[in-house]
Protein backbone atom coordinates (compact mmCIF):
# COMPACT_ATOMS: atom_id res chain seq x y z
CA UNK A 1 0.00 0.00 0.00
CA UNK A 2 1.20 3.54 -0.95
CA UNK A 3 1.25 5.07 2.29
CA UNK A 4 2.59 8.67 0.56
CA UNK A 5 -0.15 9.18 -1.41
CA UNK A 6 -1.79 11.55 0.98
CA UNK A 7 1.55 13.84 1.84
CA UNK A 8 2.90 14.34 -1.85
CA UNK A 9 4.74 17.13 -0.42
CA UNK A 10 6.53 15.59 1.68
CA UNK A 11 7.14 12.67 -0.17
CA UNK A 12 8.62 14.35 -3.10
CA UNK A 13 10.61 16.52 -0.37
CA UNK A 14 11.99 13.50 1.14
CA UNK A 15 12.30 11.53 -1.98
CA UNK A 16 14.44 14.42 -3.30
CA UNK A 17 17.09 14.85 -0.34
CA UNK A 18 17.28 11.10 -0.59
CA UNK A 19 18.50 11.01 -4.00
CA UNK A 20 20.65 14.45 -3.55
CA UNK A 21 22.43 12.23 -0.49
CA UNK A 22 22.77 8.62 -2.80
CA UNK A 23 23.78 11.09 -5.94
CA UNK A 24 27.15 12.25 -3.76
CA UNK A 25 27.99 8.71 -2.40
CA UNK A 26 27.74 7.41 -5.70
CA UNK A 27 30.00 10.25 -7.49
CA UNK A 28 32.30 10.17 -3.84
CA UNK A 29 32.62 6.19 -4.99
CA UNK A 30 33.14 7.49 -8.94
CA UNK A 31 35.94 9.75 -7.58
CA UNK A 32 37.58 6.67 -5.44
CA UNK A 33 37.79 4.69 -7.95
CA UNK A 34 39.07 6.99 -10.58
CA UNK A 35 41.92 7.27 -7.56
CA UNK A 36 42.33 3.50 -7.50
CA UNK A 37 42.50 2.71 -11.22
CA UNK A 38 44.86 5.75 -12.07
CA UNK A 39 47.45 4.45 -9.59
CA UNK A 40 46.79 0.46 -10.95
CA UNK A 41 48.95 -0.90 -14.04
CA UNK A 42 48.38 -1.24 -16.82
CA UNK A 43 48.09 2.09 -17.97
CA UNK A 44 46.71 3.56 -21.25
CA UNK A 45 48.89 5.92 -22.24
CA UNK A 46 48.11 6.23 -26.00
CA UNK A 47 44.71 6.65 -25.03
CA UNK A 48 45.51 9.25 -22.59
CA UNK A 49 47.37 11.55 -25.24
CA UNK A 50 44.49 10.47 -27.57
CA UNK A 51 41.81 12.44 -25.19
CA UNK A 52 44.47 14.96 -24.85
CA UNK A 53 44.29 15.96 -28.36
CA UNK A 54 40.56 15.76 -28.51
CA UNK A 55 40.45 17.76 -25.30
CA UNK A 56 42.96 20.31 -26.19
CA UNK A 57 43.81 20.74 -29.59
CA UNK A 58 40.04 20.90 -30.61
CA UNK A 59 39.02 23.35 -28.10
CA UNK A 60 41.66 25.66 -29.16
CA UNK A 61 39.78 27.61 -31.63
CA UNK A 62 37.45 28.32 -29.58
CA UNK A 63 39.41 29.52 -26.60
CA UNK A 64 41.41 31.45 -29.17
CA UNK A 65 38.00 34.04 -30.22
CA UNK A 66 36.89 33.81 -26.57
CA UNK A 67 39.97 34.99 -25.16
CA UNK A 68 40.97 37.49 -27.50
CA UNK A 69 37.41 38.79 -27.37
CA UNK A 70 36.86 39.24 -23.72
CA UNK A 71 40.35 41.20 -23.42
CA UNK A 72 39.69 43.78 -26.00
CA UNK A 73 35.79 44.38 -23.99
CA UNK A 74 37.13 43.91 -20.71
CA UNK A 75 40.02 46.53 -21.13
CA UNK A 76 37.41 48.97 -23.21
CA UNK A 77 35.04 48.83 -20.50
CA UNK A 78 37.15 49.40 -17.79
CA UNK A 79 39.20 52.21 -19.11
CA UNK A 80 36.15 55.15 -18.82
CA UNK A 81 36.15 53.98 -14.93
CA UNK A 82 40.06 54.37 -14.22
CA UNK A 83 39.93 57.62 -16.80
CA UNK A 84 37.73 59.53 -13.81
CA UNK A 85 40.26 59.20 -11.73
CA UNK A 86 43.32 59.78 -14.56
CA UNK A 87 44.23 56.65 -13.37
CA UNK A 88 44.35 54.99 -17.31
CA UNK A 89 48.30 54.20 -17.08
CA UNK A 90 47.27 51.17 -14.39
CA UNK A 91 45.05 49.59 -17.14
CA UNK A 92 47.95 47.00 -17.90
CA UNK A 93 48.42 46.49 -13.87
CA UNK A 94 44.39 45.96 -13.27
CA UNK A 95 43.53 43.82 -16.73
CA UNK A 96 46.80 41.69 -15.75
CA UNK A 97 45.83 40.76 -12.57
CA UNK A 98 41.61 40.08 -13.72
CA UNK A 99 42.93 37.92 -16.65
CA UNK A 100 45.32 35.51 -15.28
CA UNK A 101 43.93 35.62 -11.70
CA UNK A 102 40.57 35.32 -12.37
CA UNK A 103 39.25 35.57 -16.12
CA UNK A 104 41.41 33.02 -17.86
CA UNK A 105 40.75 30.12 -15.61
CA UNK A 106 36.88 30.92 -15.23
CA UNK A 107 36.56 30.70 -18.93
CA UNK A 108 38.55 28.06 -19.82
CA UNK A 109 36.73 25.87 -17.21
CA UNK A 110 33.29 27.52 -18.33
CA UNK A 111 34.36 27.22 -22.32
CA UNK A 112 35.54 23.27 -21.52
CA UNK A 113 32.40 22.76 -19.50
CA UNK A 114 30.43 23.48 -22.73
CA UNK A 115 32.54 21.57 -25.39
CA UNK A 116 34.22 18.65 -23.45
CA UNK A 117 31.93 18.00 -20.32
CA UNK A 118 28.83 17.67 -22.68
CA UNK A 119 30.50 15.42 -24.75
CA UNK A 120 32.01 13.47 -22.89
CA UNK A 121 28.58 13.08 -21.02
CA UNK A 122 26.92 12.43 -24.51
CA UNK A 123 29.86 10.00 -25.68
CA UNK A 124 29.92 7.60 -22.73
CA UNK A 125 25.64 7.71 -22.25
CA UNK A 126 26.02 6.74 -25.92
CA UNK A 127 28.30 3.94 -25.29
CA UNK A 128 26.06 3.03 -22.28
CA UNK A 129 22.79 3.16 -23.93
CA UNK A 130 23.83 1.01 -26.38
CA UNK A 131 25.58 -1.71 -24.94
CA UNK A 132 29.22 -1.22 -25.97
CA UNK A 133 30.46 -0.13 -22.51
CA UNK A 134 28.98 -3.81 -21.47
CA UNK A 135 30.53 -5.13 -24.54
CA UNK A 136 33.93 -4.02 -23.15
CA UNK A 137 32.99 -5.57 -20.29
CA UNK A 138 32.35 -8.58 -21.47
CA UNK A 139 35.64 -8.64 -23.68
CA UNK A 140 38.10 -8.58 -20.41
CA UNK A 141 38.76 -5.15 -20.96
CA UNK A 142 37.70 -2.72 -17.97
CA UNK A 143 35.88 0.28 -19.62
CA UNK A 144 36.46 2.33 -16.02
CA UNK A 145 39.66 2.58 -16.76
CA UNK A 146 39.68 2.98 -20.83
CA UNK A 147 37.02 5.19 -20.87
CA UNK A 148 36.93 7.59 -17.71
CA UNK A 149 40.89 7.01 -15.94
CA UNK A 150 42.01 8.39 -19.63
CA UNK A 151 39.42 11.38 -20.30
CA UNK A 152 39.53 12.70 -16.71
CA UNK A 153 43.45 12.60 -17.01
CA UNK A 154 43.52 14.33 -20.20
CA UNK A 155 41.41 16.86 -18.82
CA UNK A 156 43.21 17.54 -15.82
CA UNK A 157 46.04 17.95 -17.67
CA UNK A 158 44.67 20.13 -20.49
CA UNK A 159 42.27 22.39 -18.67
CA UNK A 160 45.67 24.08 -16.88
CA UNK A 161 47.80 24.57 -20.05
CA UNK A 162 44.59 25.84 -21.66
CA UNK A 163 44.12 28.50 -19.28
CA UNK A 164 47.70 29.82 -19.88
CA UNK A 165 46.96 30.13 -23.21
CA UNK A 166 43.82 31.70 -22.83
CA UNK A 167 45.53 33.87 -20.27
CA UNK A 168 48.45 34.95 -22.94
CA UNK A 169 45.94 35.68 -26.23
CA UNK A 170 43.22 37.41 -23.37
CA UNK A 171 46.29 39.65 -22.99
CA UNK A 172 47.52 39.95 -26.33
CA UNK A 173 44.20 41.30 -27.09
CA UNK A 174 44.02 43.85 -24.21
CA UNK A 175 47.34 44.78 -25.28
CA UNK A 176 46.00 45.51 -28.91
CA UNK A 177 43.06 47.57 -27.69
CA UNK A 178 45.57 49.51 -25.11
CA UNK A 179 48.19 50.06 -28.01
CA UNK A 180 45.87 51.08 -30.02
CA UNK A 181 44.37 53.92 -27.46
CA UNK A 182 47.43 54.74 -25.51
CA UNK A 183 50.20 53.75 -28.12
CA UNK A 184 51.64 51.64 -25.00
CA UNK A 185 54.84 49.51 -25.95
CA UNK A 186 54.54 45.87 -25.26
CA UNK A 187 57.14 46.08 -23.08
CA UNK A 188 55.48 48.60 -21.08
CA UNK A 189 52.82 46.79 -21.36
CA UNK A 190 54.14 43.51 -20.07
CA UNK A 191 56.14 44.68 -17.36
CA UNK A 192 52.76 46.63 -15.98
CA UNK A 193 50.47 43.92 -16.63
CA UNK A 194 52.95 41.60 -14.52
CA UNK A 195 53.67 44.15 -12.13
CA UNK A 196 50.98 42.56 -9.41
CA UNK A 197 51.03 39.02 -10.51
CA UNK A 198 53.97 36.79 -8.39
CA UNK A 199 54.49 32.97 -8.24
CA UNK A 200 52.21 33.00 -5.98
CA UNK A 201 49.44 34.01 -8.30
CA UNK A 202 50.57 31.91 -10.99
CA UNK A 203 50.34 29.13 -8.54
CA UNK A 204 46.74 29.69 -7.29
CA UNK A 205 45.44 29.98 -11.02
CA UNK A 206 47.11 26.50 -12.11
CA UNK A 207 46.03 24.90 -9.03
CA UNK A 208 42.22 26.02 -9.70
CA UNK A 209 42.61 25.12 -13.74
CA UNK A 210 43.83 21.78 -11.84
CA UNK A 211 40.99 21.09 -10.07
CA UNK A 212 38.13 22.28 -12.99
CA UNK A 213 39.79 20.55 -15.49
CA UNK A 214 39.22 17.26 -13.30
CA UNK A 215 35.76 18.10 -12.14
CA UNK A 216 35.46 18.75 -15.94
CA UNK A 217 36.54 15.10 -16.78
CA UNK A 218 34.62 13.43 -13.50
CA UNK A 219 31.67 14.37 -13.68
CA UNK A 220 30.72 14.13 -17.72
CA UNK A 221 32.41 10.49 -16.91
CA UNK A 222 30.18 9.98 -14.17
CA UNK A 223 26.99 11.63 -15.72
CA UNK A 224 27.45 9.56 -19.07
CA UNK A 225 28.84 6.27 -17.20
CA UNK A 226 25.47 6.27 -15.43
CA UNK A 227 23.10 7.28 -18.13
CA UNK A 228 20.01 5.42 -18.67
CA UNK A 229 16.46 5.73 -20.18
CA UNK A 230 18.06 5.17 -23.85
CA UNK A 231 18.53 8.05 -26.14
CA UNK A 232 16.39 10.53 -24.25
CA UNK A 233 19.18 9.87 -21.13
CA UNK A 234 22.08 10.82 -23.39
CA UNK A 235 20.48 14.19 -24.03
CA UNK A 236 20.27 14.59 -19.95
CA UNK A 237 23.48 13.25 -19.29
CA UNK A 238 24.92 15.77 -21.99
CA UNK A 239 22.84 18.64 -20.17
CA UNK A 240 22.81 18.10 -16.82
CA UNK A 241 27.17 17.54 -17.09
CA UNK A 242 27.53 21.25 -18.21
CA UNK A 243 24.91 22.27 -15.80
CA UNK A 244 26.41 20.50 -12.42
CA UNK A 245 30.10 21.40 -13.70
CA UNK A 246 29.36 24.80 -14.15
CA UNK A 247 27.52 24.92 -10.84
CA UNK A 248 31.01 23.13 -9.18
CA UNK A 249 33.52 25.73 -11.02
CA UNK A 250 31.73 28.66 -9.55
CA UNK A 251 31.54 27.14 -6.35
CA UNK A 252 35.12 25.43 -6.14
CA UNK A 253 36.37 29.09 -7.26
CA UNK A 254 34.83 30.66 -4.22
CA UNK A 255 35.99 28.32 -1.82
CA UNK A 256 39.51 28.34 -3.08
CA UNK A 257 39.52 32.30 -3.59
CA UNK A 258 37.91 33.22 -0.24
CA UNK A 259 39.43 30.80 2.15
CA UNK A 260 42.24 29.07 0.65
CA UNK A 261 44.08 32.28 -1.03
CA UNK A 262 44.24 34.30 2.15
CA UNK A 263 46.29 31.41 3.50
CA UNK A 264 49.38 31.79 1.47
CA UNK A 265 48.90 35.42 -0.40
CA UNK A 266 49.57 37.56 2.64
CA UNK B 1 34.92 -28.15 -6.07
CA UNK B 2 34.71 -24.54 -7.42
CA UNK B 3 37.58 -24.79 -9.93
CA UNK B 4 37.21 -28.39 -10.73
CA UNK B 5 34.72 -29.16 -13.81
CA UNK B 6 32.01 -30.55 -13.10
CA UNK B 7 30.85 -33.34 -15.52
CA UNK B 8 26.93 -34.38 -16.22
CA UNK B 9 25.65 -37.76 -15.68
CA UNK B 10 25.21 -37.71 -19.26
CA UNK B 11 28.92 -38.20 -19.34
CA UNK B 12 29.24 -34.98 -20.75
CA UNK B 13 31.57 -32.13 -19.32
CA UNK B 14 29.14 -29.07 -17.89
CA UNK B 15 30.93 -25.49 -18.72
CA UNK B 16 27.54 -23.60 -17.67
CA UNK B 17 25.96 -24.81 -14.33
CA UNK B 18 23.23 -22.51 -12.44
CA UNK B 19 20.97 -23.58 -9.85
CA UNK B 20 17.96 -21.56 -7.92
CA UNK B 21 18.60 -18.39 -9.55
CA UNK B 22 16.42 -15.32 -8.52
CA UNK B 23 16.41 -11.83 -10.03
CA UNK B 24 13.67 -8.78 -9.33
CA UNK B 25 13.30 -5.81 -10.30
CA UNK B 26 11.26 -3.67 -7.35
CA UNK B 27 8.19 -6.02 -7.51
CA UNK B 28 9.06 -7.39 -11.20
CA UNK B 29 9.89 -11.16 -10.31
CA UNK B 30 11.56 -11.79 -13.60
CA UNK B 31 13.70 -15.52 -12.33
CA UNK B 32 12.19 -17.29 -9.54
CA UNK B 33 14.21 -19.98 -9.30
CA UNK B 34 16.31 -21.34 -12.68
CA UNK B 35 18.47 -24.55 -12.48
CA UNK B 36 19.20 -25.42 -16.08
CA UNK B 37 23.19 -26.98 -16.97
CA UNK B 38 24.79 -26.02 -20.63
CA UNK B 39 26.80 -29.06 -21.61
CA UNK B 40 30.13 -28.71 -23.79
CA UNK B 41 29.43 -28.64 -27.24
CA UNK B 42 25.92 -28.02 -26.95
CA UNK B 43 23.54 -25.27 -27.92
CA UNK B 44 20.86 -24.37 -25.42
CA UNK B 45 18.20 -22.14 -26.75
CA UNK B 46 16.54 -19.89 -24.17
CA UNK B 47 13.00 -18.95 -25.71
CA UNK B 48 10.24 -16.46 -23.72
CA UNK B 49 8.35 -13.32 -24.62
CA UNK B 50 9.90 -9.85 -24.36
CA UNK B 51 10.34 -8.96 -21.04
CA UNK B 52 10.57 -12.72 -19.79
CA UNK B 53 14.11 -12.18 -18.55
CA UNK B 54 16.13 -13.96 -20.87
CA UNK B 55 18.44 -10.96 -21.29
CA UNK B 56 18.86 -10.90 -17.20
CA UNK B 57 19.71 -14.72 -17.59
CA UNK B 58 22.66 -14.46 -20.01
CA UNK B 59 23.81 -10.77 -18.44
CA UNK B 60 23.86 -12.86 -15.08
CA UNK B 61 25.39 -15.66 -16.75
CA UNK B 62 28.34 -13.31 -17.99
CA UNK B 63 28.93 -11.08 -14.90
CA UNK B 64 27.05 -8.11 -15.94
CA UNK B 65 24.36 -8.33 -13.54
CA UNK B 66 24.48 -10.03 -10.04
CA UNK B 67 20.99 -12.18 -9.10
CA UNK B 68 19.19 -11.89 -5.67
CA UNK B 69 19.91 -15.46 -4.96
CA UNK B 70 21.51 -18.69 -6.33
CA UNK B 71 24.17 -19.81 -8.11
CA UNK B 72 25.71 -19.50 -11.42
CA UNK B 73 29.45 -21.51 -12.55
CA UNK B 74 31.13 -21.41 -15.83
CA UNK B 75 33.09 -23.41 -16.55
CA UNK B 76 33.66 -24.02 -13.11
CA UNK B 77 33.75 -20.77 -11.73
CA UNK B 78 31.27 -19.50 -9.56
CA UNK B 79 30.85 -15.93 -11.57
CA UNK B 80 29.81 -13.53 -8.10
CA UNK B 81 32.15 -15.09 -5.98
CA UNK B 82 35.62 -14.28 -8.34
CA UNK B 83 37.50 -11.15 -7.67
CA UNK B 84 38.36 -8.84 -10.82
CA UNK B 85 41.33 -10.42 -11.85
CA UNK B 86 39.65 -13.63 -11.76
CA UNK B 87 36.40 -12.90 -13.73
CA UNK B 88 38.95 -10.81 -16.29
CA UNK B 89 40.17 -14.14 -16.99
CA UNK B 90 37.06 -16.07 -16.71
CA UNK B 91 35.42 -13.86 -19.81
CA UNK B 92 38.22 -14.21 -21.87
CA UNK B 93 37.01 -17.41 -22.56
CA UNK B 94 33.36 -16.03 -23.04
CA UNK B 95 32.09 -14.40 -25.97
CA UNK B 96 29.01 -12.17 -25.64
CA UNK B 97 26.65 -11.23 -28.64
CA UNK B 98 24.51 -8.21 -28.20
CA UNK B 99 21.22 -7.89 -29.51
CA UNK B 100 21.91 -4.57 -31.49
CA UNK B 101 25.67 -5.55 -31.89
CA UNK B 102 27.13 -3.36 -29.81
CA UNK B 103 30.40 -2.48 -31.79
CA UNK B 104 32.12 0.50 -30.73
CA UNK B 105 30.75 3.23 -33.36
CA UNK B 106 34.38 5.29 -33.00
CA UNK B 107 36.39 2.53 -34.53
CA UNK B 108 36.21 1.11 -38.26
CA UNK B 109 35.51 -2.91 -38.10
CA UNK B 110 39.28 -4.02 -38.49
CA UNK B 111 39.74 -1.92 -34.47
CA UNK B 112 36.54 -3.44 -33.13
CA UNK B 113 38.25 -6.60 -33.68
CA UNK B 114 41.73 -5.51 -32.71
CA UNK B 115 40.52 -4.14 -29.80
CA UNK B 116 40.05 -7.17 -27.56
CA UNK B 117 43.30 -8.37 -28.24
CA UNK B 118 45.62 -5.41 -28.38
CA UNK B 119 44.27 -5.32 -24.54
CA UNK B 120 44.15 -8.65 -23.61
CA UNK B 121 47.02 -10.42 -25.31
CA UNK B 122 50.34 -7.95 -24.47
CA UNK B 123 53.14 -8.15 -26.68
CA UNK B 124 51.24 -9.85 -29.48
CA UNK B 125 53.37 -9.11 -32.81
CA UNK B 126 51.09 -7.12 -35.71
CA UNK B 127 51.29 -10.50 -37.98
CA UNK B 128 49.30 -12.24 -35.38
CA UNK B 129 46.77 -9.27 -35.37
CA UNK B 130 46.58 -9.33 -38.98
CA UNK B 131 46.35 -13.72 -39.25
CA UNK B 132 43.26 -13.14 -36.72
CA UNK B 133 41.58 -10.31 -38.13
CA UNK B 134 41.30 -11.88 -41.51
CA UNK B 135 40.78 -15.40 -39.67
CA UNK B 136 37.49 -14.53 -38.10
CA UNK B 137 36.80 -11.99 -40.86
CA UNK B 138 36.82 -15.05 -43.29
CA UNK B 139 34.79 -16.82 -40.58
CA UNK B 140 31.81 -14.72 -41.38
CA UNK B 141 32.55 -13.71 -44.67
CA UNK B 142 32.98 -10.56 -44.65
CA UNK B 143 36.41 -9.61 -45.24
CA UNK B 144 35.84 -6.73 -47.86
CA UNK B 145 34.64 -4.70 -44.59
CA UNK B 146 37.43 -4.20 -42.76
CA UNK B 147 38.07 -0.68 -43.17
CA UNK B 148 34.37 0.08 -43.44
CA UNK B 149 32.87 2.16 -40.23
CA UNK B 150 29.95 0.08 -37.79
CA UNK B 151 27.36 2.84 -39.15
CA UNK B 152 28.07 1.62 -43.04
CA UNK B 153 27.26 -1.95 -42.28
CA UNK B 154 23.73 -3.43 -42.30
CA UNK B 155 22.12 -5.11 -39.54
CA UNK B 156 23.00 -8.45 -40.89
CA UNK B 157 26.47 -7.22 -41.12
CA UNK B 158 26.93 -5.67 -38.01
CA UNK B 159 25.43 -8.91 -36.40
CA UNK B 160 28.75 -10.53 -38.45
CA UNK B 161 31.37 -8.23 -36.87
CA UNK B 162 30.06 -9.06 -33.39
CA UNK B 163 30.52 -12.56 -34.20
CA UNK B 164 33.60 -12.18 -35.63
CA UNK B 165 34.35 -9.78 -32.47
CA UNK B 166 33.61 -12.37 -29.93
CA UNK B 167 35.49 -15.20 -32.16
CA UNK B 168 38.86 -13.55 -32.11
CA UNK B 169 39.30 -14.39 -28.78
CA UNK B 170 38.28 -18.25 -29.08
CA UNK B 171 35.51 -18.23 -26.42
CA UNK B 172 34.90 -21.50 -24.86
CA UNK B 173 31.21 -20.38 -24.10
CA UNK B 174 28.90 -17.94 -26.41
CA UNK B 175 26.09 -16.17 -25.06
CA UNK B 176 24.07 -14.81 -28.22
CA UNK B 177 21.30 -12.19 -26.98
CA UNK B 178 18.59 -12.27 -29.92
CA UNK B 179 20.81 -13.24 -32.52
CA UNK B 180 18.54 -12.74 -35.52
CA UNK B 181 16.25 -9.86 -33.97
CA UNK B 182 15.26 -7.07 -36.28
CA UNK B 183 16.83 -8.24 -39.09
CA UNK B 184 14.54 -9.89 -42.45
CA UNK B 185 14.30 -13.71 -43.16
CA UNK B 186 17.05 -14.42 -45.52
CA UNK B 187 19.84 -12.27 -43.29
CA UNK B 188 18.27 -14.44 -40.20
CA UNK B 189 18.37 -17.71 -41.90
CA UNK B 190 22.33 -17.00 -42.61
CA UNK B 191 23.21 -15.87 -39.53
CA UNK B 192 21.78 -19.52 -38.07
CA UNK B 193 24.21 -20.93 -40.29
CA UNK B 194 26.87 -19.28 -38.78
CA UNK B 195 25.92 -19.70 -35.83
CA UNK B 196 26.28 -23.55 -36.40
CA UNK B 197 29.25 -23.08 -38.68
CA UNK B 198 31.16 -21.35 -35.20
CA UNK B 199 29.73 -24.25 -33.12
CA UNK B 200 31.26 -26.76 -35.89
CA UNK B 201 34.44 -25.05 -36.27
CA UNK B 202 35.41 -23.54 -32.76
CA UNK B 203 34.06 -26.59 -30.52
CA UNK B 204 31.79 -23.59 -28.73
CA UNK B 205 29.08 -24.18 -26.60
CA UNK B 206 26.63 -21.79 -26.65
CA UNK B 207 22.99 -20.00 -24.89
CA UNK B 208 20.98 -18.62 -27.54
CA UNK B 209 18.23 -16.39 -26.44
CA UNK B 210 15.53 -15.37 -28.44
CA UNK B 211 11.90 -15.62 -29.34
CA UNK B 212 12.34 -16.55 -33.04
CA UNK B 213 11.47 -20.27 -33.58
CA UNK B 214 13.07 -21.08 -36.70
CA UNK B 215 16.44 -19.93 -34.87
CA UNK B 216 15.66 -22.06 -32.18
CA UNK B 217 14.73 -24.87 -34.21
CA UNK B 218 17.31 -24.24 -36.27
CA UNK B 219 20.38 -24.01 -34.21
CA UNK B 220 19.36 -25.49 -30.73
CA UNK B 221 19.83 -28.81 -29.33
CA UNK B 222 17.74 -28.38 -26.51
CA UNK B 223 15.29 -25.68 -26.21
CA UNK B 224 14.00 -24.25 -22.92
CA UNK B 225 11.10 -22.16 -22.26
CA UNK B 226 10.71 -19.49 -19.94
CA UNK B 227 7.46 -18.69 -18.57
CA UNK B 228 6.84 -16.45 -15.19
CA UNK B 229 10.44 -16.78 -14.46
CA UNK B 230 10.49 -20.58 -14.69
CA UNK B 231 11.30 -22.80 -17.37
CA UNK B 232 7.71 -24.46 -17.86
CA UNK B 233 9.16 -26.75 -20.25
CA UNK B 234 12.60 -28.06 -22.01
CA UNK B 235 14.08 -30.57 -24.35
CA UNK B 236 13.99 -30.78 -27.85
CA UNK B 237 11.85 -28.58 -30.16
CA UNK B 238 9.09 -31.33 -31.13
CA UNK B 239 9.01 -32.35 -27.27
CA UNK B 240 8.58 -28.28 -26.07
CA UNK B 241 5.59 -27.81 -28.05
CA UNK B 242 4.04 -30.94 -27.80
CA UNK B 243 1.64 -29.77 -24.75
CA UNK B 244 -1.89 -28.17 -24.16
CA UNK B 245 -0.59 -25.15 -22.92
CA UNK B 246 -1.88 -22.37 -24.00
CA UNK B 247 1.54 -19.81 -23.29
CA UNK B 248 3.26 -22.48 -25.30
CA UNK B 249 1.40 -23.36 -27.66
CA UNK B 250 0.25 -19.84 -28.53
CA UNK B 251 4.09 -19.06 -29.05
CA UNK B 252 4.04 -21.23 -31.66
CA UNK B 253 1.01 -20.73 -33.89
CA UNK B 254 2.12 -16.96 -34.19
CA UNK B 255 5.60 -18.25 -35.48
CA UNK B 256 4.27 -20.73 -37.66
CA UNK B 257 0.32 -20.57 -38.30
CA UNK B 258 -1.16 -17.22 -37.79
Amino acid sequence: MDTTSNQPAKYFISKGIDEFFIGIYDISRFIGQFFKEAATPPFEYQEVVKQCYKVGYKSLSLITLTAFITGIVFTDHSRPALADFGATSWLPSMIGIAIIKALAPLITALICAGKVGSQLGAELGSMKVTEQIDAMEVSAIDPYKYLVVTRVLATTFMVPILTLYSAFIGLLGSFLDVHGKDQTSLTVFIHDAFFKIGYAEITSTLVRSILFGFTIGIIGCYKGFTTTEGTEGVGKAANSSVVIIMFLVFIEEMVIVKFFNPLYMQ
Amino acid sequence: MNNIKETHNHGKEVVISIKGLYKSFDDNHVLQGIDFDLHKGENVIVLGRSGSGKSVLIKIIAGLMKPDKGIVKVLGKDVHKLNKKELIELRLKIGFLFQHSALYDSMTVRENLEFPMRRNIRDISEDKIDEAVKDVLDAVGLAETSDQMPSELSGGQQKRIGIARMLIMKPEVILYDEPTAGLDPLTSYEINDLINEVQKRYKTSSVIITHDLTCAKKTGDRLLMLIDGKFLRQGDFDEVFDTDDERVKGFYDYNFIE
